[in-house]
């Protein structure tokens, strides 16, 4: 498949052809706050874009959904989507959440219709990070501001237009639908390689080699009474996080009509898992701290292979009382040994 | 090392060595710029991790009510009255806290910083004579620190701790001048249409994190009425009713009780803003009952009590 380039002045009329066909997801500030929206119109789309505040998980699994309502007995199936969808300016990051979601919801256990006809009815357009921040380290944990994994196109800024890469086939037939693309040159192509290099080489982060086996071991380390203490049990993290998936579901309305909604859930509330003995397996901060990084580094690589984490930095951005998930995989690293993090 | 942070550490060493505390609450730097995170020390010789400035945000009178045994804790005006409101309300023992208090000259908001930079990246960030400095990958920029101090500090009358068992530094008085923030004294000029569209608008971008509950000192319930399954109150969704019931009802939990520290909505990370109402709610307890929280251990909060000449004009 040959490289195209998209000039930018183009973009605005690709937008708007696009979205006779498309819903599109997009960069967008709304009300001071820059997230994945469903895209009114062209003008609307910021660019040039860091990572937005929420992640663009909702596309996929909404905070909020509706399973089915129901009526007099009757039960009522929510219908799929019906227009196919593009999410556009999603980072690479955020495209590898993607198959870490995929691995929950459409596993080989288990297909989630919900989240699976959302999928497969979505192409994913990344931008690549020619200028990640300071907080990413998407390299640490396998990726890199030009990874490829999970998008349809990859978009990398040359300036005064978008080289253009087709990841897949269907990203492939995608652009060919729209006259804005045009033949890329071999010089423009190699422009992408330098600045994939230099952006590569600016993220940092820390070593999760030997992690899972490390924390396999640790599940009684003091290192989790410490570790808890200065975090406030709010869901920022996990809201914000574009790999975390837990879920509520509960019914809404009365005996004769209402809806199952399935909502999300974090594993820093008291409500988390709370059994409906009134026994909770997880009394206080230790082991809810304990189960989000378990649940990150060793018990999701255990079921699926890979670490639930892509190196975004939202949580590390966002967290009220700065708990850096970095600084956290570092005090790991030197724990196990059975010592206090004030110990050492 | 300012002169305040050396007392702060020499205080705490001594507290921790003489066994006057088990541990010390307090701040350590963090690893963003312009970040502090709160930190608990039970070695003295872990002291020198103390800092005192300007991004001191967190209201630290919230651990408390998780820490057991006798603590020391550095507290800024808004925490020491939260610390007074605890005492108070019976959730801490006075005996087994040793309030440090430091005078704040305000602390920053981290929104206001963004607004003003325009998503460039801040990598590092000093504050030298009432100015900060912030440096990017490609730029320089010199705020004025008071430019981006959380807009409830530009009017705080307590800046310096009503108790306090050792004072670091010297009181440094109220702000005189106006004592309400611009955008309460905006909201308090509209019609009630007008407010309800004000806060429907900040409340629609919650995304039920409850970040502002559990930041709030003021928030300690064992079960908070939202959690509640057996009734469920509220429906726990996405429905924009159900979130603006969750914050009025906080609102009526915490009226007369509320500082207005202002520690909710620095913890939000959907920038609402969450203090105009409980600020509003506060004023009206004031006005109402000429009571003010957090200021002595001796007052009885309002809405904790009963008397018969308390007003009632607005009971209808």
């Amino acid at each position: 498949m040959d490289n195209r380039t998209i000039e930018k002045s183009a973009i605005a009329g690709f937008l708007d052809e696009l979205l006779e066909t498309y819903q599109v997801f997009a960069p967008v500030e709304r009300e001071g706050i820059l997230g994945f929206e469903l895209l009114r119109g062209s003008d609307e789309i910021v660019l040039n874009a860091h990572n937005t505040r929420q992640a663009p998980k909702e596309v996929f699994f909404p905070r909020s959904e509706t399973l089915f309502t129901f009526q007099e007995g009757k039960i009522i199936s929510t219908p799929p989507a019906e227009k196919e969808r593009v999410v556009l300016g999603i980072r690479p990051c955020d495209a590898r959440s993607t198959i870490v979601l995929d691995k929950v919801f459409d596993g080989d256990d288990y297909q989630d219709p919900y989240y699976v006809d959302r999928r497969q009815n979505t192409l994913l357009i990344g931008f690549a990070c020619g200028d990640p921040l300071s907080t990413c380290f998407c390299t640490a944990v396998g990726g890199g501001p030009f990874s490829v994994d999970g998008l349809d196109l990859l978009w990398t800024d040359l300036g005064d237009r978008y080289l253009v890469e087709a990841i897949t086939e269907r990203g492939e037939a995608l652009i060919t639908d729209y006259p804005q693309f045009g033949q890329a040159t071999a010089q423009e192509t190699n422009r992408k390689a330098v600045t994939a290099a230099q952006a590569t080489e600016k993220v940092s982060g820390p070593s999760v080699e030997g992690i899972t086996e490390k924390l396999d071991g640790m599940y009684d380390d003091p290192f989790w009474d410490e570790l808890h203490q200065k975090c406030l049990g709010c869901a920022a993290c996990s809201y914000l996080c574009p790999t975390c998936h837990c879920f509520d579901i509960v019914d809404e309305g009365t005996v004769t009509s209402g809806r199952r909604v399935r909502n999300w859930d974090s594993c820093q509330f008291a409500l988390f898992t709370h059994h409906a003995s009134g026994h909770n397996p997880r009394t206080s901060g230790k082991e809810r701290m304990r189960q989000r990084v378990m649940h990150k580094f060793s018990y999701f690589v255990e079921n699926f292979g890979e670490i639930a984490c892509v190196g975004c930095g939202r949580c590390v951005r966002e967290c009220p009382v700065n708990m850096d998930i970095r600084a956290v995989i570092e005090a790991i690293g030197q724990a196990g040994d059975g010592s206090r993090i004030s110990d050492r | 090392m300012s002169e305040l942070e050396k007392v702060l550490r020499e205080t705490a060493r001594r507290l921790l060595e003489e066994n006057q505390v088990e541990v010390i609450i307090g701040f350590e730097q963090g690893t963003l710029p312009l970040r502090t995170t709160p930190c608990f020390i039970r070695d003295p010789d872990q002291v020198d991790r103390l800092v005192w400035n300007a991004s001191c945000g967190n209201n630290l009178a919230q651990y408390l009510h998780h820490t057991t045994g006798k603590v020391g804790i550095v507290a800024k005006g808004c925490d020491a009255r939260a610390i007074v409101s605890e005492i108070v309300e019976r959730q801490v023992p006075r005996e087994n806290v040793v309030i440090m208090g430091v005078p704040c000259q305000g602390v920053i908001d981290r929104r206001a910083i963004e607004a003003l930079t325009d998503g460039r990246e801040v990598l590092e960030a000093y504050i030298a004579d009432g100015k900060l400095v912030l440096r990017g990958a490609a730029s320089e920029e010199t705020l004025d620190l008071q430019d981006v101090l959380d807009d409830g500090c530009a009017v705080c009358q307590h800046r310096d701790p009503p108790l306090y068992d050792i004072l670091l530094g010297e009181p440094i008085g109220g702000i005189e001048g106006a004592a309400v923030r611009p955008t309460v004294e905006q909201v308090a000029s509209w019609n009630a249409d007008e407010r309800w569209a004000y806060f429907s608008t900040e409340f629609s971008r919650c995304i039920r994190c409850y970040a502002c509950r559990q930041a709030c000192p003021a928030c300690y319930c064992p079960e908070c009425f939202v959690d509640q399954t057996q009734p469920s109150w509220f429906a726990k969704s996405d429905d924009l009713s159900d979130i603006m019931a969750f914050h009025i009802v906080r609102a009526f939990h915490t009226a007369g009780r509320c500082l207005d520290c202002g520690a909710c909505a620095r913890a939000c990370p959907m920038h609402i803003d969450l203090r105009t109402l409980g600020k509003m709610v506060e004023k009206d307890v004031r006005e109402l009952y000429d009571y003010e929280a957090g200021m002595d251990l001796e007052s009885v909060p309002p809405l904790g009590t009963f008397r018969v000449d308390d007003p009632q004009a607005f009971i209808k």
